[in-house]
């Protein structure tokens, strides 16, 4: 099952390649990444999403935890929690593609004859579903931040 | 006063306490080394390849429990260290591997020697640090060793671009009390529930086995060990890294487990009901078929490495902390229960062993009737090294049918005697770790045994313990081809053997020792044996090289019965199931 690891690690140089490299060397895979600078700018969050079984992901996690960077490893999946996934889409419009991103707080950056670039974010099957009605003979390009995680309550990662 | 780089890389090693750094020089380390002409507290050891560095620094480490150092320059000096920082990583060895990089504003442009020694080794490290400003090189050497040497040990690289070892960039040497990370606190003191529960279960266990691993000699805990089962009196059994743990001569060891582990420590993993694993990793060399593993048994698993834990086997008791305060904290609680073991359950379990070990235990009569035979059997090599040392000596090995005759049959009755490469399994590991442990001990015998094909991995060491005076002796168990894989072959795959034999070109050893400086001996018959053996012990002053042609055909036994095994399955000798 998809499984949302969230990571509080120092924001140094080659940190991040560390936790990559860590999910390759053990066989797992990596569907999603994001990280950016948080606290005061000495730390990195990351969310990381992967697929497997709760075996796996203890493991995960566990080697994660030993890498010297890492300061807390928390697979979000195991309690609630909250997902999203931002996107930023460019792609030839119709009124079925504008109403389903509106509905996903979705705002307008740029609009023209030939195309139209939205943001939109939901939680991640919203998101799936989203780029779905977009369709592949309308959509021309697309990113995505990957999913974000924060556990639901007084439940923190910090130090 | 001010230092530069270099120097502020010497007083920092110094201020660690390092005596010995084993490298090689070239250009991006240049500065380095003009700053160990300059001091007297440290000596360097030329090596003759950057993978003989970081082996002898690893049996350096190995034998004395400090973390050894290895200094290599960039580029091929650095991929050259990588086996050895590997073969660190595998067993848990502290090291500290400095080498030097191309400068800063070179990094990235395909200079000449350069290689990203940090992304290259970035998967066989414990932790890896780059220097970017001069100043933070003594604050970085002391990270280094703190992380190298605490928690589950393990090689540390610091890569130093050439500029900031620059002489004429100058800072003054601070070094700070304690260290203190905000993202590394391993675990030392066990949860005391954890303990409770693992004392109780033992007390109750009627099977009991205490399987036992490199971590408690690495723990420094084989005292604990020792008071801990002359409590419980179960029978003990290491794995190949933790050999010397448990003194071999007790009448509660069972021996090697594992893949050529003996008949009765796999039995007893089998068929125990309670099992403690201390620093042990359940390594698939040990467990055989995970999901056939000891069926009966509950797990009680101490480990300093959480990720060790339920990795392989599931653990019924987790327990994370070091070794020793671990084995102390349950040895205490176990004085303080109340419950009692059951000790006729215990006695008929002591007795089904001994059983275990009179059908097919190792046969150490062997030799007696050796002597008759036209050919050497490798494993009265090892008997007879074990009687020419009185067992005291350190030994070192290299990889393959050698070294499981070595852990099968010198019986290593103290902790760090034994130096090999048990998790990566790397050949050409033993001359140089030998070098470590000689240079640490002077006084002490040190062997290496050996085969033709690993020694030819590293030969060249044999000029450094030349320039260095180290009187090594080496055991040759020459057998003219890779003995494992032949075994394999004759085993797995109808006796064809595909790239496993070289006796039309191996070399005359006994010249090629000579050539080196050294004094070399050639034993074909079982006669010569013991005699050639006292001799080469006697040159106390002289490396000797000590070939020794045994019979090609012989095997390991016994083995695991693979793929689909559990480990009560053996191979126990040629064609025959236990």
């Amino acid at each position: 099952m998809k499984r949302i690891i969230s990571i509080l690690i120092e924001n140094k140089p080659g940190a991040l390649a560390r936790v990559v490299g860590l999910f390759h060397q053990r066989g797992y895979n990596i569907e999603t990444l994001n990280v950016g600078p948080v606290f005061d700018g000495s730390f990195s969050r990351m969310t990381v999403t992967t697929r497997g079984t709760e075996s796996d992901v203890e493991q995960i996690t566990k080697q994660i935890n030993k890498i010297i960077d890492v300061i807390k490893v928390s697979d979000l999946t195991e309690g609630e929690h909250h997902e999203y996934e931002f996107i930023l889409a460019k792609f030839k419009h119709t009124d079925k593609i504008l109403k389903t991103l509106k509905a996903l707080n979705g705002k307008i950056h740029e609009k023209n004859k030939e195309a139209m670039v939205m943001s939109a974010w939901g939680s991640s099957s919203e998101i799936e579903l989203a780029i779905k009605t977009i369709g592949k003979t309308n959509l021309i390009e697309l990113v995505r931040s990957g999913s974000l995680g924060l556990h639901e309550g007084i439940k923190v990662l910090k130090i | 006063m001010k230092l530069s780089g270099g120097d502020l890389l010497m007083r920092a090693l110094k201020d660690e306490g390092v005596k010995f750094i084993f490298g090689y020089p070239g250009g991006a380390a240049l500065h380095i080394y003009d700053s160990i002409f300059r001091q007297k507290a440290l000596d360097h050891i030329l090596v003759r390849h950057e993978q003989g560095a970081t082996h002898a620094a690893d049996g350096y480490s190995r034998a004395t429990g400090k973390p050894g150092v290895a200094l290599v320059t960039s580029g091929p000096g650095a991929t050259n260290a990588i086996t050895g920082i590997a073969t660190a990583y595998m067993d848990s060895i502290p090291l500290i591997v400095i080498s030097g990089q191309v400068q800063s504003h070179l990094i990235g442009t395909d200079s000449f020697q350069e290689t990203d020694m940090i992304g290259i080794s970035r998967p066989v490290v414990k932790h890896s640090f780059i220097v970017q400003k001069t100043e933070d090189i003594p604050r970085i050497v002391q990270e280094a060793f703190h992380i190298a040497t605490t928690g589950r040990p393990g090689p540390v690289v610091i890569d130093i671009p050439k500029d900031k070892t620059d002489p004429s960039i100058l800072y003054t040497y601070k070094r700070k009390k304690e260290i203190s990370l905000r993202s590394y606190q391993p675990r030392v003191i066990p949860h005391p529930g954890q303990i409770k529960k693992a004392s109780k279960n033992i007390l109750s266990a009627e099977r009991p086995v205490i399987y036992a691993g490199g971590g408690v000699i690495l723990g420094n805990a084989h005292k604990e060990l020792i008071a801990l089962n002359k409590l419980l009196k179960a029978p003990v059994t290491n794995t190949l890294m933790g050999l010397g743990a448990y003194p071999a001569n007790d009448k509660f060891f069972l021996g090697m487990l594992g893949m050529h582990g003996t008949y009765q420590a796999n039995m007893a993993m089998h068929h125990a009901d309670v099992i403690v694993a201390i620093g042990a990793r359940f390594d698939d060399r040990i467990t055989n078929t995970p999901s056939m593993f000891a069926p009966n048994a509950r797990i009680i698993h101490i480990d300093v490495d959480p990720a060790s834990i339920s990795k392989i086997i599931n653990a019924d008791i987790p327990i994370v902390g070091q070794v020793k305060e671990s084995l102390a904290a349950l040895i205490k609680e176990i004085k303080r229960s109340k419950i009692k073991m059951d000790s006729e359950a215990l006695e008929s379990w002591n007795i089904q062993i001994s059983e275990w070990r009179q059908k097919h235990g190792l046969d150490h009569d062997r030799y007696l009737s050796q002597f008759k035979s036209q050919m050497i059997a490798p494993q009265v090599v090892v008997q007879e090294l074990y009687h020419a040392t009185s067992g005291n000596a350190y030994v070192t090995s290299d990889v393959g049918q050698h070294q499981m005759f070595v852990a099968q049959y010198y019986h290593f009755n103290k902790p760090r005697r034994w130096i090999n490469s048990g998790g990566l399994g790397t050949m050409g590991f033993g001359l140089p770790a030998a070098m470590g442990v000689k240079l640490a001990f002077p006084n002490q015998e040190v062997v290496c045994v050996t085969g033709e094909g690993s020694i030819q991995m590293c030969i060249q060491e044999l000029s450094t313990c030349l320039q260095y005076n180290l009187p090594i002796k080496i055991i040759n168990i020459n057998n003219e081809a890779l003995g494992m894989v032949r075994q394999w072959q004759d085993m797995n795959y109808g006796g064809r053997h595909s790239a496993s034999t070289y006796s039309d070109s191996l070399p005359d050893f006994v010249k090629l020792t000579q050539s080196y400086g050294h004094i070399g001996m050639k034993v074909t018959k079982p006669s010569q044996l013991r005699k050639t053996l006292d001799k080469a012990f006697s040159m106390k002053d002289k490396l000797v090289f000590v070939d020794v042609y045994v019979d090609p055909n012989e095997h390991v036994y016994p083995m695991l019965v693979a793929p689909n095994g559990s480990m009560k399955d053996m191979w126990i000798k040629k064609n025959t199931k236990a």
